[in-house]
């Protein structure tokens, strides 16, 4: 291993410690502020109190907006998890013309920005799709969050099967198991880990998207981070702001910790 | 009628001809080796078998039934991969069971025959274990265990020794062969090394290129090999071409004598009327252990290699070195003729 010696490793501590401040200062402000008395927010913070919290949890605008949420980030995760497992396996098991060029397609959609996603799946809804006499409304949105959500599930169930021995399937069916019965008993445990945790970073990066959710919501509906967005001008609002700006980071980080554990837990295996 | 019937049998991977045109039957409870260097054809025959190839060309028969494109769940063979393949989330019992289950047999009676099969191989204190905890020649007993508890017509094995050092190596073969003896199952099985193939097999089918070069028992493999492939693939095989035999030894075919049939004498000693012998050179005498091994340089540049076995401490009895001239002497009888 690579020894260092005292100074530099004093100086790097010093390193990483500032970035950690400057990256997560901002989120314990917002988070303390959260349990903020007074209706702005500000620092220091001068009493206590969870009497936003209770706010948010009975205002319906924030209810609706948080079923919203889940319900799209679910829809998305489903969609995902689905189609990214099934791109991954084509890709493992066959060669055919094309297929360069597939994986690009699918990993595409998270470099996009997201801006140009909204606009061309919002142009598509309303252009093509109303005036052929299909309103896609509320679908439409989990569709395109589906779109950047595959790559997650494709990504993380790929390189399992990679690495997975071919001659397992192969050996499943020597002793007689059909196609569906080697599914069931030896691939799906052998990528199920890895898939756990795609499907999780897809349900968290759904959660909190916000520039797709902007032009594919249907009026009047809100998710969590498009209610932030709408509310956070108005300085009466802050407090509350806070209290579901932690709410989605709560809800997105836990998500990614456990990702980050399964995944950890499939290289141990 | 034979057991497995193979008729010109032929599988290409793109412009690569893997297997080509081969025959073969295979008889009840025989122990057959396909034998051969690798990329020979010899697993991918064994793949057709198995169900896990479709062939391009050619006809598979169990028992009489056409098998050649079931699928590998509808055919009655198993098989014991090189890596042994045993599925890592599954203890040792439930991969055993893994073909009882298929087969939907009630829970108590798999687990019964299950424990009973990894009792054959002396596993029983592992059931509960995972493959990554044993080691390499358990992991390949349980491999056995799993395929011979379904009881097939065919066991076909992928080099399953390949991976485990030569102690272990040698000690599987017997006992591989015990119960392929005791079980009376039909083992096909597939090596590279020609050893391995003469200590276990009944008969031998040597491959290379995807041909067969010759089907035999192992002496007959070994003593009157058909082609010069085989003649040097089995052991050491001292050739003459046709051209040197007619300038050495006055016969006009392509001929083999292995190295340990030849002796050693020195110059101007006499030899039987039923032996030939020709002079050389030894250029290598090479101590082994149990043989020393001589390189004889003879005229017009053909090289004899001879085998002695150490019978003596080194210098007891009339050994060469490197520079004698010396006459290498061998019984007639000796001599193999190769056809093509």
């Amino acid at each position: 291993m690579l020894r260092l010696s005292r100074l530099t490793r004093v100086a790097l501590g010093i390193v990483v410690l500032s970035i950690l401040f400057f990256m997560y200062t901002p989120l314990m402000v917002l988070i303390l502020n959260s349990f903020n008395e007074s209706q702005i927010s500000g620092w220091p913070i001068d009493n206590f109190s969870t009497k936003w919290w209770e706010f948010a949890r009975s205002y319906q605008p924030i209810r609706d907006a948080l079923l919203n949420s889940v319900l799209v980030a679910t829809g998305a995760m489903v969609i995902a998890s689905v189609l990214g497992t099934l791109v991954a396996f084509a890709m493992k098991g066959f060669s055919f013309f094309g297929r360069g060029t597939v994986n690009i397609l699918v990993v595409l959609p998270i470099a996009l920005p997201g801006v140009v996603t909204g606009v061309a799946f919002s142009n598509t809804y309303s252009n093509f799709l109303t005036p052929m006499g299909f309103n896609i409304g509320y679908f439409g949105m989990i569709v395109a969050h589906s779109t950047f959500c595959i790559v997650m599930v494709f990504n993380n169930v790929f390189a399992r099967l990679r690495r997975m021995n071919p001659n397992l399937q192969e050996a499943s069916a020597d002793l007689g198991a059909g196609l569906w019965q080697t599914f069931r008993l030896v691939t799906f445990p052998q990528f199920r880990t890895s898939f756990a945790a795609g499907a999780l970073l897809a349900f968290a990066l759904s959660f909190d998207e916000v520039v797709v959710t902007i032009f594919t919501a249907p009026p009047g509906v809100d998710t969590l981070p498009l209610w932030i967005l709408k509310e956070v001008g108005r300085p009466n609002q802050a407090s509350v702001v806070n209290v579901v700006a932690t709410v989605v980071i709560l809800l997105s980080l836990i998500p990614v910790y456990i990702s980050q554990r399964l995944a950890r837990a499939q290289e141990d295996e | 009628m034979a057991l497995i019937e193979i008729r010109n049998l032929t599988k290409s991977f793109g412009n690569l001809k893997a297997v080509d045109d081969i025959s073969l039957d295979i008889e009840s409870g025989e122990f057959i080796t396909l034998l051969g260097p690798s990329g020979s054809g010899k697993t991918t025959v064994l793949r057709m078998i198995a169900g896990f190839e479709d062939p391009d060309a050619g006809l598979i028969k169990l028992n009489g039934e056409d098998i050649t494109h079931l699928p590998p769940f509808d055919r009655d063979v198993n098989t014991v991969f090189q890596d042994y393949a045993l599925f890592p989330h599954m203890s040792v019992q439930e991969n055993v069971e893994y073909g009882l289950r298929t087969r939907k047999v009630p829970k108590a009676e798999r687990a019964k025959q299950a424990i009973a099969a990894i009792a054959s191989v002396k596993l029983e204190e592992t059931v509960d274990r995972l493959p990554h905890q044993l080691s390499g020649g358990q992991r390949q007993r349980i491999a056995l265990a799993r395929a011979l508890v379904l009881r097939p017509r065919v066991l076909l094995l992928d080099e399953p020794l390949g991976a485990l050092d030569r102690q272990l190596r040698e000690e599987m073969q017997v006992e591989l062969k015990k119960i392929q003896r005791d079980a009376g199952i039909t083992f096909v099985f597939v090596t590279h090394d020609q050893e391995e193939a003469m200590r276990m097999s009944d008969r031998i089918v040597v491959f290379n290129s995807g041909r067969i070069e010759q089907v035999g028992t192992p002496e007959q493999v070994y003593e009157e090999p058909r082609t010069n492939f085989v003649a040097g693939f089995l052991g050491t095989a001292n050739i003459f071409t046709a051209d040197m035999a007619s300038k050495l030894l006055g016969t006009s075919s392509t001929v083999s004598i292995r190295p340990e049939r030849i002796r050693l004498q020195a110059l101007g000693t006499k030899i039987d009327k039923s032996e030939t012998s020709i002079v050389g050179t030894i250029h290598e005498a090479a101590f082994v252990g149990a043989n020393t091994i001589y390189i004889i340089e003879t005229e017009f540049g053909m090289k004899l290699t001879v085998r002695k076995t150490n019978t003596e401490l080194l210098g007891q009895d009339d050994s060469f070195v490197a520079g004698d001239q010396v006459m290498a002497v061998w019984r007639n009888s000796h001599v193999a003729q190769i056809p093509v």
